[in-house]
């Protein structure tokens, strides 16, 4: 039974994280590194799960930092739309090589 | 016993989905294509969720990310990137080469140490009280502060998203 052991889903944590890094470094736009993060935040909220399933003596521990994972997940990323969103009001493009002048 | 292989099946299924849904996010050069292998990708950590005993922490799952979180990167999308830059252009080979070079590292790291580290147990674990009334409860109650104060972060969080986009907008004018 693959599902009811701990290794499983630590080893997907451990996929997800690893995608996400390699995302980040490959994708050559702001838009695909916040979805990089957003798979890394997954990995680590399935961690947070899985222990909690499998190892913590109170069952809603995890469940809670999970769910407060999910919660900076969603301010970060309409923080990061936003500043996109600015980022190109100013410079007219999304592409971080360009983005270089400090005080524009 | 049906019933089990069945589960297992679908088991398979979900992390079929992570897989997929992943790769798809990290190695595809158009960005709505990218949205939706995360999505694919979230369903699957969902799918996830429910064999570790938490239907709600699923169904949040669905709602604040899938629903959520993608939809507003489609608007970033939308916003932000000129058709012309949807389709991203390759990035350097040496750059690629270093990304996989670290990945193999930390992955090889943190799957050795997965191996090596023996996991131990805590009395009780696994069999405690897993319904949402407990989970409320100990939320409002034994959480309470770290519940107000990601309140306050949202709302933080709205507001500055509000205050950068509307700054930017002025400036813009000003300077046509």
């Amino acid at each position: 039974m693959i599902s009811g052991n701990l290794h499983t889903y630590l080893v997907v944590a451990v996929v997800l994280l690893c995608l996400g890094l390699y995302g980040m470094m490959q994708h050559r736009s702001l838009i695909g590194m916040l979805i990089s993060i957003e798979l890394i935040l997954n990995g680590a909220g399935l961690n947070f799960m899985a222990f909690n399933r499998f190892l913590a003596p109170d069952p809603a521990v995890g469940q809670i930092f999970a769910l407060f994972i999910m919660g900076l997940a969603a301010a970060e990323a309409a923080i990061a739309v936003s500043l996109i969103f600015a980022v190109y009001r100013k410079y007219k493009t999304s592409d971080p090589e360009q983005i270089s002048d400090l005080r524009g | 016993m049906a019933y089990g292989i069945l589960t297992e099946i679908f088991f398979y299924l979900f992390l079929l989905l992570i897989g997929f849904g992943a790769l798809v996010a990290v190695s595809s050069h158009i960005l709505i294509k990218a949205v939706m292998g995360l999505a694919m990708a979230m369903f699957g950590v969902a799918g996830l969720y429910l064999y570790l005993n938490s239907p709600f922490l699923a169904l949040m799952q669905i709602l604040i990310y899938v629903g959520a979180v993608c939809i507003m990167i489609v608007f970033g999308i939308m916003v932000g990137y000129t058709p012309r830059q949807l389709a991203e252009y390759a990035i350097g080979p040496e750059n690629t080469i270093l990304a996989v070079i670290t990945v193999l590292l930390t992955s090889g790291v943190l799957l050795f140490g997965l191996a090596r580290t023996q996991w131990v147990k805590a009395a009780g674990a696994g069999s405690g009280d897993y319904s949402l009334a407990f989970l409320g409860k100990t939320l409002v109650n034994r959480f309470g502060l770290a519940f107000e104060l990601i309140s306050v972060v949202l709302l933080i969080a709205i507001v500055g998203a509000v205050a950068i986009t509307w700054n930017g907008k002025r400036r813009g004018l000003k300077s046509d």
